[in-house]
C-alpha cells in the first residue's frame, strides 16, 4: 500500500523542478508572452533532452513507458511555472490518442517521432464537449471540411489530431491542401490555442473508420486530469507567493501576514488546495489502472480543481493588495493560466453533467 | 502508486468480513449512540475486542486484543465496518481520548485500573476542559486545585462538558499553580462524577436535546495520584488529548456514508412528480460535494500512506478538523434544501422524513465546527503551523495604563 509517488516519480519531480526553474524564469515567461509565443526551441529542447516527449510511448516507439501520472508530474512543474511549452498534446494526448485508436502503421510512423520530439502535435476535441461557434468536422467522399475550434497547443503544431463526426480522429498535416490556421487570442499566452479549418482536406483517420470513440473519451480524459494538474502547480505557487509577500509587506508597522484576516485568506487556500493533491494523484492512478473509475474520476479532477484554482487565484491576488492587480509581480501569469485551464475542454458545470451522467443519475 | 494490500492482509479483511456476516446483526442500532453504551452495545464491544477488531493495539495486560500496531489493519476493519454499513462498538471520550492519553503518559496503576473498564463501557467519561472565561483560550481556565494534606481540592466550573449528566468519570483540566505562566500552572486530573461538590446542570442545546453541561465543583477533594503527568505539565497532557479529538471529528468514511444517504434521498424523493436528482441544478450542487468527499477520502489514505512510509508533513494534518466538519454541515444542509418545507419538519410531525435527522444533523454538525477548537482557531493553527505565518502581535499595553 502505498498512495503517493514512488521514488523514480520523486526523482522526475525534482528532475523537472530544476530544469523549469532554471531555464524559464518569470522572465523568459514575460518576453515569450510580450511576443505571443507560446512555443521557445530552448525550452523545448530542454525538455526533449530529458526525455519528456516520449514519457507515455511505450518503450518499442523510442519512448520511456511510463503512465499517466509521471505525466501529470511533469505537468504540475509547467503550470508551477507557466511554462510556455506544448507538452500536454504531444506528449500526453497524442501519444494516448495514437495509442488507442491508431492503426499499426501509424504508431509505428508518429510515435518514434513524438518520443524523438521532432514533430509536435495539437489536439482538437473541444467540440466534442461543447459545441460552439458551428464548430465539428465532417467526413465526406473521404474529404474532410468544417472547423475545430481551441485546439491545444496549435500555435507552433505541425501535425494536427482532429475530432471528426462520426466517432473519428483524423491525422492532419498542417501543411496539406485546405488547412487553415487562425490564432485565438486568449487571456493567457503562455498556450497557443487555435482554430483549424478544413475545406475538402484529404482524410485520414485513426484506425478504422467509426471506431475512435474510446480513443476520444480517453484523450479527453487524460487531457481533464493533466489540466487539471497544471492548475494545481499553479495553485500551489501562487498560495506560496501569497504567503512569502505577506511576511514582507509592511502595513500599520507590522507585516500583513501577521494580520489574521490575511492569514485567514491562507489558511483557507492551503486547506482547499491540499486534498487536490490526493484528487488528482487518484483521477491519474484511475486512468492507469482502474479504468472504470477513471472518467468520473477525471470530471471531479477537473471540476473540483476549476473551483479551488478560482478561489486561490482570487484570494492570492488580494493578499497582494494593489501589487497583485499589476503586471510588475506577474502574478496575474497563473490566475490566467487557471483561467485557460478552467474552461478548456468543459468548465465545471459542464463536466458535473458529465460526471452525473457517468453515474447514471441523468 | 499501489493500492494493492499483500496476500496477508487481504486474508485478513476476508477474515473481517467473514465475522461480520456471521455477527454483524448483533451490532448496534441507529440512535443508539447517545446515552450510557446498552447491554447490547456492551456485548457487541466485548465480542470486537476479543477478536481484535476494536481496542485492537490495546495491550492485553488492559483489556484490549494486544495486537501489535499495524496502521493497515485498522484500515481494513473500517473499510469493512463502512462497506457493510455495520455500527461498531463503542465510542465517546473515554476511548477516544482518554485511553490513548493514559496508554502515553498514565502511570502503570492508572493504566491498570481504568483502560479496561473504559473500553468495555463499564466507565463513561466527561472531558471538563472548558470554561465558561476559557474556550479558544483554554490555557487561561481558572478552576483552581490547591492540595490539602493527600488531597487536590477543586473549586470552579466547567462548561459545555458534554454527556457529564451520565458519566462516571471525568478528565478535567485545572489550575494547580496560580503563579507560574498560565501554560505551566495546569494539571490533567481524573475523578469520579459522583464525589461530593460536584453539581451538574444539563444545557439544553439547540438541537432540543441536553448534550452538554455546566459542572460545578465546591471543594471537592480527588487524591493526588489521581493526575496524569506531573503538576503543571497538564497543558501538554491535554494537547496529547486534543490529538486525538481533532483526527476523531474529521472521519472522512462518516461523510462517505452521509453523503451515500444524500445522493438515496436525491433518488426517492419526488417533487412534482419528478425525482430530485432530475434537476440539474439539485444534480450540480450534489457533485461538489462528491467532490470534496472523494478529495477527503483521497487525502486520508495519503496521510495514511505518509505513516506507513514513515513520512512526515505537518499541512495534510492540520487542515482535517476545518475541512471535515465544513464538509459535513454542507451535506447535511444540502439534504434539508432537497426536502425543502418538509425539510423544516422537526420531533414528531406529520410527513416528517428519516426521523428528522437531517435538521438534528445540520444543528449538531455546527457543533462540531465549533466544539474541539473553533474554525477561526484551526486557521489559525494551519497559517501559524502549516504556512509559518507569525502569531497575532500581543497587544501593546496603552498609555493610559502605562
Ligand atoms: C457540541 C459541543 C461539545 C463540546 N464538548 C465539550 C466537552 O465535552 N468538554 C469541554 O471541555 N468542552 C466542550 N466544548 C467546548 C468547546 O471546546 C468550546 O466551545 C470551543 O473551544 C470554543 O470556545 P467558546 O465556546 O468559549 O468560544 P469563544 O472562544 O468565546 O469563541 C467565540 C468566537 O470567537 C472566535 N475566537 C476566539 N478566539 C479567537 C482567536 N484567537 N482568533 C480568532 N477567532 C477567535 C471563535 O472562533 C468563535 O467564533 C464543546 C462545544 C460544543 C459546541
Amino acid at each position: 500500500m502505498e498512495f503517493g509517488l514512488s521514488d523514480e516519480q520523486k526523482l522526475l519531480d525534482q528532475t523537472i523542478k530544476k530544469f523549469v526553474e532554471k531555464e524559464v524564469p518569470l522572465e523568459r515567461v514575460r518576453e515569450l508572452a510580450a511576443d505571443r509565443q507560446s512555443f521557445d526551441a530552448t525550452i523545448w529542447n530542454g525538455l526533449n533532452e530529458l526525455g519528456l516527449f516520449g514519457i507515455m510511448i511505450p518503450e518499442e516507439y523510442g519512448g520511456a513507458g511510463l503512465r499517466l501520472l509521471d505525466a501529470i508530474v511533469v505537468q504540475e512543474h509547467l503550470g508551477r511555472q507557466v511554462v510556455p511549452a506544448p507538452f500536454l498534446s504531444t506528449a500526453i494526448l497524442a501519444p494516448v490518442a495514437l495509442l488507442k485508436g491508431g492503426s499499426e502503421e501509424q504508431k509505428d510512423t508518429w510515435l518514434p517521432k513524438i518520443a524523438a520530439g521532432e514533430v509536435r502535435v495539437a489536439v482538437g476535441v473541444s467540440d466534442v464537449v461543447e459545441r460552439r461557434e458551428s464548430s465539428g468536422i465532417t467526413l465526406k467522399d473521404k474529404k474532410l471540411s468544417g472547423k475545430s475550434v481551441f485546439v491545444i497547443d496549435g500555435q507552433n503544431a505541425d501535425l494536427l489530431l482532429l475530432a471528426v463526426g462520426g466517432n473519428n480522429l483524423a491525422i492532419v498535416d498542417k501543411k496539406a491542401a485546405g488547412v487553415s490556421i487562425n490564432e485565438l487570442t486568449t487571456v493567457d499566452k503562455t498556450r497557443g490555442v487555435v482554430e483549424v479549418v478544413l475545406d475538402g482536406v484529404e482524410a485520414e483517420l485513426l484506425g478504422k473508420e467509426g471506431q475512435a470513440e474510446q480513443a476520444i473519451s480517453q484523450v479527453i480524459d487524460c487531457a481533464r486530469v493533466a489540466l487539471a494538474a497544471d492548475s494545481l502547480g499553479a495553485c500551489h505557487v501562487m498560495l506560496d507567493k501569497a504567503v512569502a509577500y505577506s511576511l514582507e509587506r509592511k502595513q500599520f508597522k507590522r507585516v500583513i501576514g501577521s494580520f489574521q484576516a490575511v492569514k485567514h485568506m491562507c489558511a483557507e487556500m492551503a486547506a482547499q488546495i491540499e486534498p487536490c493533491r490526493a484528487l488528482v494523484w487518484y483521477a491519474a492512478h484511475a486512468y492507469d489502472e482502474l479504468p472504470d473509475e477513471a472518467p468520473l474520476m477525471a470530471c471531479h479532477a477537473k471540476a473540483h480543481v476549476a473551483d479551488v484554482g478560482q478561489f486561490v487565484s482570487v484570494t492570492a491576488t488580494q493578499v497582494f493588495g494593489g501589487m497583485g492587480f499589476t503586471d510588475l509581480v506577474g502574478l496575474h501569469y497563473w490566475f490566467k493560466r487557471i483561467g485557460l485551464n478552467r474552461q478548456l475542454l468543459g468548465g465545471p458545470e459542464t463536466v458535473r453533467q458529465r460526471a452525473a451522467e457517468l453515474q447514471g443519475w441523468v | 502508486m499501489d493500492l494493492s494490500y499483500p496476500k496477508e492482509y487481504e486474508d485478513f479483511r476476508l477474515e473481517v468480513r467473514q465475522f461480520l456476516k456471521e455477527h454483524g446483526d448483533k451490532s448496534r442500532n441507529v440512535g443508539e449512540e447517545m446515552g450510557r453504551p446498552t447491554q447490547k452495545l456492551k456485548d457487541w464491544q466485548n465480542l470486537l475486542i476479543e477478536r481484535g477488531y476494536a481496542c485492537r493495539t490495546i495491550p492485553k495486560e488492559y483489556g484490549g486484543y494486544g495486537a501489535k500496531p499495524d496502521i493497515l489493519h485498522n484500515v481494513i476493519i473500517t473499510e469493512e465496518f463502512n462497506r457493510t454499513q455495520i455500527r461498531r462498538g463503542i465510542s465517546g471520550q473515554g476511548i477516544s481520548m482518554l485511553v490513548p492519553t493514559l496508554l502515553e503518559l498514565g502511570t502503570e496503576e492508572q493504566k491498570q485500573k481504568l483502560i479496561k473498564p473504559t473500553i468495555t463501557g463499564e466507565i463513561v467519561w466527561c472531558q471538563g476542559y472548558s470554561e465558561p472565561n476559557a474556550g479558544s483560550d483554554l490555557a487561561s481556565l481558572q478552576t483552581k486545585a490547591h492540595v490539602e494534606g493527600d488531597y487536590f481540592v477543586i473549586n470552579g466550573q466547567k462548561i459545555w462538558t458534554s454527556s457529564a449528566h451520565f458519566s462516571d468519570m471525568m478528565f478535567v483540566l485545572v489550575r494547580t499553580e496560580p503563579d507560574a505562566p498560565k501554560h505551566r500552572g495546569i494539571s490533567y486530573l481524573l475523578l469520579s462524577m459522583d464525589t461530593p461538590g460536584i453539581e451538574v446542570r444539563p444545557l439544553v442545546t439547540m438541537t432540543g436535546k441536553a448534550e452538554f453541561n455546566e459542572t460545578f465543583f465546591t471543594d471537592v477533594k480527588v487524591k493526588t495520584d489521581q493526575i496524569v503527568g506531573k503538576r503543571g505539565e497538564g497543558w501538554m497532557v491535554a494537547n496529547a488529548t486534543l490529538k486525538h479529538e481533532r483526527g476523531m471529528i474529521g472521519d472522512p468514511a462518516q461523510l462517505d456514508a452521509l453523503l451515500v444517504k444524500l445522493i438515496e434521498l436525491m433518488k426517492d424523493e419526488t417533487v412534482n412528480g419528478a425525482r430530485l436528482m432530475d434537476n440539474p441544478i439539485h444534480r450540480d450542487r450534489l457533485l461538489k460535494l462528491q467532490a470534496r468527499v472523494e478529495s477527503a477520502k483521497l487525502h486520508s489514505l495519503r496521510i495514511l500512506s505518509n505513516s506507513l512510509q514513515q513520512s512526515f508533513e505537518m499541512l495534510p494534518l492540520l487542515i482535517i478538523k476545518l475541512n471535515g466538519t465544513h464538509l459535513s454541515h454542507d451535506i447535511n444542509a444540502m439534504g434539508i434544501d432537497m426536502l425543502g418545507e418538509l425539510g423544516v419538519l422537526y420531533e414528531d410531525s406529520p410527513y416528517l422524513r428519516s426521523k428528522g435527522t437531517w435538521q438534528f444533523r445540520y444543528m449538531f454538525s455546527i457543533g462540531l465546527i465549533i466544539g474541539g477548537g473553533t474554525s477561526q482557531i484551526q486557521k489559525n493553527i494551519i497559517s501559524e503551523r502549516g504556512l509559518g505565518m507569525p502569531r497575532e502581535p500581543k497587544p501593546q499595553p496603552s498609555a493610559a495604563n502605562s
